[in-house]
């Protein structure tokens, strides 16, 4: 994958907004907090240049609104939060997953609950970022680990939310937010960039919330005589709400399962020296870096250590973890927060009395030495 | 030698954080100042804001709740209703007043809430890093407005008193500025009247205090006085919006 982009030292929220631009994303609305400020900065500095809008609203509970207004126009949305905007966006959040609208929100996780901790990295919004909203609905969140990851993934966040028409979480935190790396992008026409699919039928045979067989109904934009009713309601495939069960039934299974014969295409995770590996850790955003960076220690003294990097974070890569657990003499799971992927990990894998969760939630990154004694101290025991 | 200026009872020894220049200095001490006149420390509850003045508990000697970003009024509703002998003020800068907590705000008034806002407006979201707030003046630059705030991008600025004055709970609005050292002396009598008004169960007051904050405006503290004075005063016209013989 030759690339003809010079090399440049960008900061993670910079390489997001950035990669949102080039997947076609032209409204932003938000609030301003910290540590994700830096991307609704950089939207009001460049998104007026290409023809794009920005506003800053009056907190986040209307930015996520607007953005579910602008989206229903047909223009590629997204905003960006922390905890406690997350919080306020949830309403929103579930309005567009349950109406099927596409769009972005980007989570630079910091240390909670409420206002916690500003400046602090955490990874506790996992959980939040799957049911933060009320109901059964469907969501995805991407997790990048990686200034390089926060462009090429928030590419591949605006793309699925288009494609599936579900909102997307991208679950950064503050140290990829925030950290500067040199990276060289790719080339722009290597960039894959998906359009929503749109209605081929006339105005008078369109129904919003009838889907083919690929499960995604396609989506009209606002304006273009297409004349669809949107509620948070229950509705049927007009989009008009209705209280038939029978028609619930259907209607809010296609919704909730919509993404499972997609599953494998959503799923992205990185695997290292996993091959040979008699210990696997799996972590995800800023641990998997010091995770990565244990396992070469953990190899250079005799234990042959592995990492399963998760980039998907929902829908849960069940097979993947089956997969790249068995055969495990100890899984690992490292998290900047209570232990929530853990719980998952544990939902999913045969053999649990080989898992070991290893937390942090007083605001510092993991050392690698941590990481190190802790698995050290498992493989001493076993 | 006879003491004739000192540190007022309810504010701690601490120093100030605040960046040189700022005035949620000075705000803090008149508030504190009239707080030891009325004697009222021993059964102040302050309820603070998320913004430069979060760290309020550091300073005021008083019992100190830290609101979620915009919602003081509310919490301040649930401690005076179940407390109603306790003195309940909140203390909020534009962008939690003003932007994300504008409905506690005028739902508290509307409600004629027995409490005491003190309304730093100093046009700006300071801790955040200096980006747009709705009371950003027409011209201004802020990070989230760097071509100057345009009328035709976010509207006009938001006039608070003049909005809540149209609100029959409130009892209390007066908006004062901290610009000079006359302006510092109307500004503790104001806060006192809008304390007063607490004490003797009249219901809302507030008070809004046009603030400077040179590091995100970008300017020398004296610059910042300058803006106050002349660009500021000009859009946000100081005086008294409603008082209680109005009401009564
Ligand atoms: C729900 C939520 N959204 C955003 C923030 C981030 N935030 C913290 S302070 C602040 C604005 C502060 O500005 P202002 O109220 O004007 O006070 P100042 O710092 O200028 O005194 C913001 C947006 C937050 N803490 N919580
Ligand atoms: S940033 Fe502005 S409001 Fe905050 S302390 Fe500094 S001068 Fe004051």
């Amino acid at each position: 994958m030759g690339t003809t982009r010079k090399a440049q030292l960008l900061q993670g929220n910079q390489a997001c907004s950035l990669a949102a631009l080039e997947a076609g994303v032209r409204f932003y609305a938000g609030y301003p907090i910290t540590p994700s400020t830096e991307i609704a900065e950089f939207m009001a500095r460049e998104l007026p240049k290409i023809g794009g809008k920005f506003i800053q609203m009056e907190d986040e509970l209307a930015g996520m609104g607007a953005v579910v207004g602008a989206s229903l126009t047909g223009v590629k949305a997204l905003t960006a939060t922390s905890g406690p905007g997350f919080s306020l966006k949830q309403e929103n959040i579930g309005f567009a997953a349950m109406a099927e609208i596409p769009c972005v929100i980007v989570n630079v996780q910091r240390m909670g609950p409420s206002t916690g901790g500003p400046t602090a990295p955490a990874q506790g919004d996992l959980m939040q970022a799957r049911w933060g909203t009320h109901g059964d609905h469907p969501v995805i969140a991407l997790s990048p680990a990686s200034v390089l990851e926060a462009y090429t993934l928030t590419i591949k966040a605006v793309n699925f939310s288009e494609k599936f028409r579900v909102p997307v979480i991208f679950l950064m935190d503050e140290v990829i937010g925030h950290m500067r790396e040199k990276v060289v992008l790719p080339d722009r026409d290597e960039l894959e960039i998906v359009e929503r699919k749109r209605p081929t039928v006339s105005p008078e045979e369109y129904k919003p919330y009838a889907a083919d067989e690929s499960g995604i109904p396609a989506m009209a934009d606002f304006g273009q005589g297409y004349r669809w009713h949107v509620t948070g309601l229950n509705h049927d495939q007009t989009g008009n709400p209705t209280g038939k069960t029978a028609v619930l039934e259907k209607e809010l299974s296609r919704l909730f399962h919509k993404l499972e014969p997609y599953r494998e295409e959503i799923t992205l995770y990185q695997t290292f020296q996993v091959e040979d590996a008699e210990y696997l850790l799996i972590s995800f955003g800023c641990s998997a870096r010091s995770s990565l960076a244990a396992v070469e220690i953990l190899r250079k003294q005799g234990i042959k250590a592995g990492l399963l990097q998760l980039q998907t974070i929902w829908p849960f890569p069940d097979q993947v973890i089956k997969e790249f657990t068995t055969d495990k003499k100890g899984v690992f799971v490292v998290e900047m927060n209570a232990g929530q992927l853990c719980l998952e990990v544990q939902r999913t894998m045969q053999n649990r009395k080989l898992l070991n969760s290893i937390t942090k939630i007083n605001g510092e990154l993991f050392t690698p030495q941590e990481i190190v004694n802790k698995v050290k101290e498992a493989v001493n025991n076993a | 030698m006879a003491v004739v200026f000192e540190r007022p009872k309810s504010l701690k020894e601490t120093k100030f954080h605040y960046c040189p220049g700022c005035h949620h200095g000075i705000i803090h001490r008149l508030v504190a100042e009239v707080i030891d006149e009325l004697k009222l420390q021993e059964k102040t509850i302050a309820i603070l804001p998320v913004g430069c003045a979060v760290l309020g508990y550091e300073y005021f000697d008083v019992d100190c709740i830290e609101a979620a970003h915009g919602r003081a009024p509310a919490v301040a509703t649930g401690v005076k209703r179940c407390r109603p002998e306790t003195f309940v003020f909140t203390y909020q800068g534009d962008g939690d007043l003003a932007s994300i907590g504008t409905a506690e705000i005028i739902h508290a008034a509307a409600r004629g809430e027995n409490i005491s806002v003190i309304y730093v407006n100093n046009a700006i979201y300071g801790m955040t890093g200096g980006q747009m707030a709705p009371t950003t003046l027409l011209g201004q630059k802020t990070t989230t407005s760097p071509q100057g705030r345009k009328a035709e991008l976010t509207g006009y600025p938001l006039r608070v008193c003049e909005m809540l004055a149209t609100l029959q709970g409130v009892t209390y609005l007066e908006r004062t500025s901290v610009h000079d050292p006359k302006h510092v002396r109307k500004t503790k009598k104001a806060i006192k009247e809008a304390f007063q008004v607490q004490l003797a169960g009249k219901g809302f007051a507030l008070v809004e205090v046009l603030s400077a904050c040179p590091t995100n405006w970008r300017m020398s503290p004296e610059r910042a006085l300058d803006f106050v004075k002349n660009q500021m005063i000009n859009y946000y016209p100081l005086g008294v919006f409603k008082s209680l013989e109005e009401v009564e």
